[in-house]
């Protein structure tokens, strides 16, 4: 199963490369800006200090899901999440749920949750993330 | 194209949002539609530090849908020069902006207590600022505020520190800690609005007009900023990489440009940064490149043995020549210690450089005494200069309160034009590379090396009559107009041809040829050149310290005949395309 990873954290320069590709991974939509973004880089108060960078990390028991009233976020085989945007109300119960902070609000109100599609890894200059081969 | 356009009125606390397709279209962004922005909302006659001055952030079109187009255009009436006053920053300002979902923000008027402003999205935020005056730091400044607002990650922070309060004119406003609208005193313009700092988020998204072309698109621009030769000085040491070849060139003004070449170039130069200090690079928003490096600075505890701050400071070409050769400092600690403490008060490293050497010889000869200076200073002597910068920040003497208006007002003062390195107003970049660089200092909208490039030129071509430099210099800054309209990062102009340019506008629903490109850059420059007439500007006002032509450039000694040739050519072309 592919993953998205992180593989060096120390080497993140903050660019948010990653942030903004994520916004444009659907080839038939692909969106300008941040909105749709599931990635987000940080900084431990300045990128000098270092940087963490929050996306799902693909749980097995994923409590955003447990918590979804309406369908929504549905746990997929092998961990993480299946995102069926229709079913969405916008309750953020799920922001509220995930540890990591990794679900995001979109401009409309929905949500952003990574996929584990592995677009954004080709945007990284640094080699920060990758995607790759994890086990189950 | 992203059009809207946010109006924060202090006096009242109160914003309205216009949305201006017409601004946009016709002049893209940035600077093209700053320049208009200004026109609109400001009293050409207006007291720089008064509430009739007006600041615009502006905004491009490629933001954020490309990559290194990472910056946004600052543009007021200059508190230092009187006269037009643009910066431009990097930092995360830009992608903010337009995430928050504006094209440019205007503030007008000036708060009665300090404030804070907050833009999210749709709303502005008016908050106490009482509390955050005063604090001189302006990274302590960043921190607080850093600890209540959310928006980590996304968000931008610009902020003053103690010397934008005490409106020294050459204050800059800094944006994530290491980028600054540097020049010309938008500090003090913040310091005179009581207005502390400015932060934008939000989550806004575009659509292209052509999905799929937008991704290809995007996808050749991603390539070049990595792959290509285009931009490699700045992948490797950044711009302190010039250290040692102007230095070679007989190029790098040292002790106030008593030379211009420095005998310890070698010691701060960017491999000697690079190699021993170095400590980390960090990126703008939307930067693959992260030209910004960091140094570490270890200092040990007065006190305490085995106790040491490690403290980053960010260092460029620009702060080791003013703060470095320009003040004799050929120690790195020591050339660390002063970018530190600069970046401490949030003041321009170059205008303050440039106003310490000033009064260095200044002192030397008797023009002032220890008694206006409090303190020694003399060339390659840190602790002077170091309590001297506290000083430019307190202004305990009349002296400092004079040297905190400028270089060019001091010398006014107290005599020493001859040796007060600036031009219109504006201290002196660090380059004594010959004829076009004083000519772009000159003849530049913001007296900024940025404006015309002369100082790459110099080192092109040496054989330019008077009449071939300035137009050389009006190509490069026509130009020019259309990287910061965009707004792209200038050490992306390699990469931004028209050809790209004209491409990169297709997927997004706009349609521009290359030569309607240029033809536009030209237009911008003819708007700006008579923005900045009516703020009062006058060719036959400039003068030239004579220093510059004492000491040999690169070009050997400069004549004044030839610089006087070229500024009547250039009065002319002027009136020709007013
Ligand atoms: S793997 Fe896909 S969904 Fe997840 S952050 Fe990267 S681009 Fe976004
Ligand atoms: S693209 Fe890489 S270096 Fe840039 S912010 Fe994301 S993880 Fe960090």
């Amino acid at each position: 199963m592919k993953r998205l990873v992180v593989e060096d954290i120390e080497k993140c320069v903050g660019c948010g490369l990653c942030m903004f590709a994520c916004s444009r991974k659907f080839a038939k939509r692909p969106e300008i800006g941040n909105s749709s973004s599931a990635i987000l880089p940080v900084s431990l108060s300045g990128f000098e200090r270092g940087a963490t960078v929050i996306f799902c990390r693909a749980c097995e028991e994923p409590p955003c899901a447990q918590v979804c009233p309406s369908g929504a976020l549905k746990p997929k085989k092998g961990g993480g999440v299946v995102y069926v945007e229709s079913l969405c109300l916008g309750c953020h119960y799920c922001v509220e749920a995930c540890t990591l902070n990794a679900i995001f609000v979109r401009e409309d109100g929905k949500i952003a949750v990574c996929i584990h599609c592995g677009y954004c890894a080709d945007y990284c200059p640094h080699g920060v993330i990758a995607y790759k081969e994890v086990e189950a | 194209m992203r059009d809207a356009v946010l109006i924060i009125d202090l006096d009242n606390y109160t914003y309205e949002v216009e949305h201006r397709p017409d601004l946009f279209e016709k002049w893209l962004g940035g600077t093209g539609v700053a320049v208009q922005l200004m026109r609109e909302h400001m009293n050409p006659k207006a007291d720089p530090l008064s509430p009739e001055n007006v600041i615009v952030f502006a905004t491009g079109p490629f933001t954020p849908a490309y990559p290194l187009a990472s910056k946004t255009v600052a543009m007021f009436k200059s508190p230092l020069t009187g006269n037009l006053g643009e910066s431009h920053a990097g930092g995360r300002t830009a992608t903010s902006i337009a995430a928050a979902g504006y094209g440019a923000i205007v503030i007008k008027g000036a708060s009665k207590k300090p404030v804070y402003l907050v833009v999210e999205n749709d709303k502005v935020h008016f908050r106490d600022g009482r509390v955050l005056w005063g604090i001189p730091d302006s990274l302590i400044v960043g921190r607080i505020i850093a600890e209540n607002e959310p928006g980590r990650g996304t968000r931008t922070m610009m902020r003053i520190g103690g010397a934008g309060e005490k409106l020294v004119r050459y204050s800059c406003v800094t944006t994530e800690t290491y980028r600054h609208f540097g020049r010309l005193g938008l500090g003090a313009v913040f310091g005179s609005k009581k207005l502390k700092a400015l932060i934008v988020r939000g989550r806004k998204k575009y659509l292209p007009a052509d999905a799929k072309k937008y991704r290809e698109v995007y996808d050749e621009i991603y390539r070049m900023a990595i792959e290509s030769d285009a931009m490699k000085k700045y992948h490797l040491l950044g711009t302190a990489a010039n250290v040692i070849p102007l230095n070679e060139l007989n190029a790098l003004p040292t002790r106030n440009l008593k030379a211009a070449r420095f005998e310890k170039a070698e010691e701060i130069s960017g491999e000697a940064l690079a190699e021993y200090n170095l400590g980390r690079r960090i990126a703008c928003s939307h930067c693959p490149v992260a030209c910004i490096h960091l140094a570490v600075l270890r200092l040990p505890y007065e006190n305490e043995p085995y106790f040491f701050r490690t403290i980053m400071i960010s260092y460029d070409y620009e702060l080791i020549y003013s703060l470095g050769s320009m003040l004799g400092i050929g120690n790195r600690d020591d050339l660390l210690r002063l970018i530190h403490r600069v970046e401490t008060y949030g003041l321009d490293a170059m205008s303050t450089g440039v106003c310490l050497a000033w009064a260095t010889e200044a002192l030397e000869r008797g023009i002032i005494g220890e008694k206006d200076t409090l303190v020694k200073l003399a060339f390659g002597d840190v602790e002077g200069y170091l309590k001297a910068i506290d000083f430019i920040y307190e202004q305990p003497t009349d002296f400092y309160k004079h040297l905190a208006m400028g270089v060019s007002h001091a010398a006014e003062v107290y005599g020493g034009k001859e040796f007060a390195l600036a031009f219109g107003g504006n201290e002196m970049p660090g380059y004594h590379t010959g004829y076009a660089a004083v000519l772009n200092y000159l003849t530049g909208m913001r007296h900024s090396h940025l404006d015309s490039a002369g100082y790459s030129l110099d080192q092109k071509a040496k054989e330019l009559s008077p009449e071939e430099t300035i137009d050389r210099l009006i190509e490069e800054e026509s130009w020019r107009q259309i990287l910061s309209s965009l707004v792209v990062c200038f050490f992306a102009r390699g990469i931004y041809t028209p050809e790209v340019i004209s491409k990169a506008f297709e997927p997004l629903g706009y349609s521009i040829s290359p030569d309607e490109l240029k033809k536009l850059g030209r237009e911008i420059y003819r708007e700006k050149a008579r923005l900045k007439i009516d703020l009062g500007f006058n060719l036959d006002e400039l003068s030239i310290p004579r220093r510059i032509f004492e000491t040999p450039s690169l070009h050997g000694e400069l004549s004044e005949d030839f610089v006087k040739k070229a500024l009547e050519y250039y009065k002319k072309k002027l009136r020709e395309m007013l």
